[in-house]
């Protein structure tokens, strides 16, 4: 493991660092994020990273609530793709208690997981291109755009479960609402626009020599270093290693999907970018999939919910991980047989992502942290849970 | 002296509908509406309740400052900005002064800004601010070489420094129509305008996303107005120049007294082009600003200068 304060020789002529505050409050910080950098004229020489700024106590929360309170309260760890968490926590207690999941629920699952996946990579490629074109010039327009095309998913949610950022659709032993009616017509449609609009984003971006420059050989993580810190999602399919939890490991029916998990090797922002427009093509082609293959029966292997204290999961502890938009999602339970988890664990995939940027951007210069601050995608109510 | 007051009102009342104009343009890229409550149809109000806005606000000076630099640099920034205006005439003999030596003191009197830009961001004494003057330093001297050379071409081509020299050369053919040498000058102009205003893909001096807003950061209310007015100002000005030394000025079809509105409808345009540009293209870095400059367009810029000197030899001045 290296070491985690790195700071790089640039050989420096003047006689003086600047330390600079970014954050916590910052117009590219992704919510509240603190990173302290130490300058030598333009050039980053060392980062710390100061997180904790939205610790709201989840894990401590989801102790004090029950199983059938909390799905909806673990949406909020990471709030931009609320789905991943809700079904890391309640898969998590199926796996404690044995419960069986319906076919039908665990292909809405997927279905609400990848269409979540698609919201997600909309809002990083709109924010992530501010951060470099800014709030006045391209990027805000490539934000402006990839918001008109969240907006359309989160359109689909609202019908789907009423709600349109934190969703509480996921219930143990299955979900809570099925599809209305007409609704997978719908899907289809919005997919149909979305797969139509991202070859537009590639248009306005690959073809772009200034986003190239900026892309390129920027925030370099090698096949070791993301082994070592331990990123995963597109972070790490971008440097080189096809993992992937819904390959590696498969959850709700996920073996009986087709699809691609996309790697690169260059490891730098642009590999990332790259693996995520993939990822949205694939998420797409799962959906369709799903909605193709939708099986008939019911929804819930529970009854409905009629108190809060009604589930009870059985002495044990469990470990269950999903791949979100932004990594894997890991959720650890240990019961002791009552209505709430004894304790509960958060493995957050911003987290460990994050903790790969004191390596990467000591040598970079300031436009490029932020930069590679976007690549990372962090979002920090699962940073800081 | 009332020419100077009656250019001056204009430049500013053209100022104020250019950020409406901008904001619509960008709007339209952006599949969105723009301003359109303040005053119907299509916000046109917007510029007046603006600056009635900033005007109220509360002026702050930061503990840490350096007063007078800092209550300063607005007034330095902005008096160059609007002195660019002098030199040019909208229509023969319409304009405040046509200097024989027009376009160079539009040239050294624009370079100037430069100064209230680095005073605002050593004034502020904030690091954001101070980072951003340095990058305006290096960007603007950068860009000030190429800028001259590709403004030179033309000024060869007719033989004159004298602006209204400049369009009456052109009667035959705009500059940017000369074959090879027109296109290529324009461009460098074109980019070089890019990076002297501090538009994206070179507006690294400002860069909200990482330097929160550069070197105006720490003002506020009016100065902060003023500032924003030298840099639309600015951009005006160039734009001007740019109609002028490449698109024949007040030169088109119809009557002389049209003169005015198209070499104004000209400078619009240019105007539209590096908005069109600004909101289309990601910002890039300080290093590869400089190394675009110093590796490519000044030794581009320096061959076309000499190119163009061989041609006027060989084939004398003027457009035909």
């Amino acid at each position: 493991m290296p070491e985690t304060r790195q700071v790089v020789e640039v050989g420096y002529g003047g006689n003086e660092r600047l330390m600079m505050n970014m954050g916590p409050q910052h117009p590219s910080s992704h919510g509240v994020f603190r990173m302290i950098l130490t300058l030598e004229g333009e050039t980053v020489v060392a980062v710390d990273a100061v997180i904790g700024y939205l610790h709201r106590c989840h894990e401590k929360l989801g102790e004090t609530l029950t199983y059938v309170q909390y799905p909806s309260i673990a949406s909020k760890t990471d709030y931009v793709a609320a789905m991943t968490a809700e079904l890391a926590y309640v898969s998590a207690v199926e796996k404690v208690a044995k419960f069986e999941v319906p076919r039908r629920a665990q292909y809405l699952r997927v279905i609400a997981a990848e269409l979540q996946r698609i919201a997600s990579h909309c809002l990083w490629l709109g924010t992530w291109c501010m951060d470099m074109g800014g709030a006045l010039g391209g990027g805000a327009t490539v934000f402006l755009y990839c918001i008109r095309e969240r907006e359309m998913v989160l359109d689909r949610f609202e019908e789907l479960t009423g709600a349109r950022l934190l969703y509480g659709f996921h219930q143990v032993g299955g979900i809570r609402y099925d599809v209305p009616a007409g609704w997978d017509k719908k899907v289809r449609e919005t997919l149909d626009v979305i797969e139509a609009r991202l070859d537009e984003y590639e248009a306005m971006l690959d073809a772009n020599a200034f986003f190239r420059v900026r892309t390129q050989g920027v925030g370099v993580i090698s096949r070791e270093l993301a082994q070592a810190v331990g990123v995963s999602g597109p972070l790490i399919r971008g440097s080189g290693i096809g993992y992937d939890v819904r390959r590696a490991e498969p959850y709700s029916s996920y073996e009986d999907f087709d699809f691609l998990v996309p790697v690169e090797t260059a490891g730098d922002c642009y590999a990332r970018y790259r693996v995520r427009m993939v990822e949205f093509r694939q998420s797409i082609r799962i959906v369709r999939q799903g909605l193709d293959g939708l099986p008939e029966g019911p929804i819930s292997s529970r009854p409905g919910v009629k108190s809060v204290g009604q589930v009870r999961v059985p002495k044990g502890e469990g470990y269950a991980r999903v791949e979100g938009a932004r990594g894997e999602v890991g959720c650890y339970l240990v019961s002791d047989g009552g209505p709430k988890p004894y304790r509960l664990k958060w493995r957050g995939a911003s987290f460990s992502n994050l903790a790969v940027l004191p390596y990467i951007v000591p040598g970079h210069k300031v436009a490029d942290v932020v930069a590679i601050m976007g690549s990372v995608d962090p979002v920090f109510g699962e940073v800081d849970r | 002296m009332i020419a100077a007051f009656v250019v001056l009102n204009a430049v500013l009342i053209m100022v104020a509908y250019m950020t409406l104009l901008e904001r619509k343009f960008a709007a339209r890229m952006q599949s969105r509406i723009g301003p359109y409550y303040v005053g119907r149809p299509h916000g046109w109000l917007q510029p007046v309740a603006d600056a009635i806005k900033l005007l109220l606000k509360e002026d702050i000076v930061p503990t840490a400052a350096d007063r007078w630099v800092y209550n300063l640099a607005p007034i330095v920034f902005l008096v160059p900005c609007l002195l660019i205006f002098a030199t040019i005439p909208f229509a023969p003999e319409l304009g405040v002064a046509d200097l024989n030596i027009g376009v160079l003191f539009f040239l050294a009197v624009s370079a100037l800004e430069i100064v209230g830009l680095f005073m605002g961001g050593w004034g502020s004494n904030n690091k954001y601010a101070l980072l951003s003057a340095m990058r305006a330093v290096n960007q603007i001297i950068s860009y000030d070489l190429p800028f001259v050379f590709a403004a030179l071409v033309p000024v060869l081509l007719a033989g004159s420094m004298q602006m209204s020299a400049i369009v009456a050369a052109q009667q035959g053919l705009w500059f940017v129509a000369y074959p090879v040498i027109g296109q290529l000058a324009f461009l460098a102009f074109l980019i070089a305008t890019l990076a002297a205003e501090n538009r994206v893909p070179f507006d690294i001096l400002e860069a909200e996303s990482e330097l929160v807003a550069g070197f105006r950061v720490e003002y506020s209310g009016m100065k902060f107005a003023l500032i924003q007015l030298a840099e639309y100002a600015h951009m005006l000005g160039t734009s001007f120049l740019g109609a002028l030394l490449f698109l024949g000025g007040w030169l088109g079809p119809g009557p002389a007294a049209l003169g005015p509105l198209w070499f104004v409808l000209k400078a619009l345009l240019i105007f539209l082009v590096v908005t069109w540009v600004r909101w289309s293209f990601v910002r890039i870095r300080v290093d590869q600003i400089l190394a675009i400059s110093w590796k490519l367009l000044l030794p581009a810029t320096l061959v076309l200068l000499l190119a163009t000197g061989l041609v006027v030899a060989l084939r004398g001045p003027g457009g035909a």
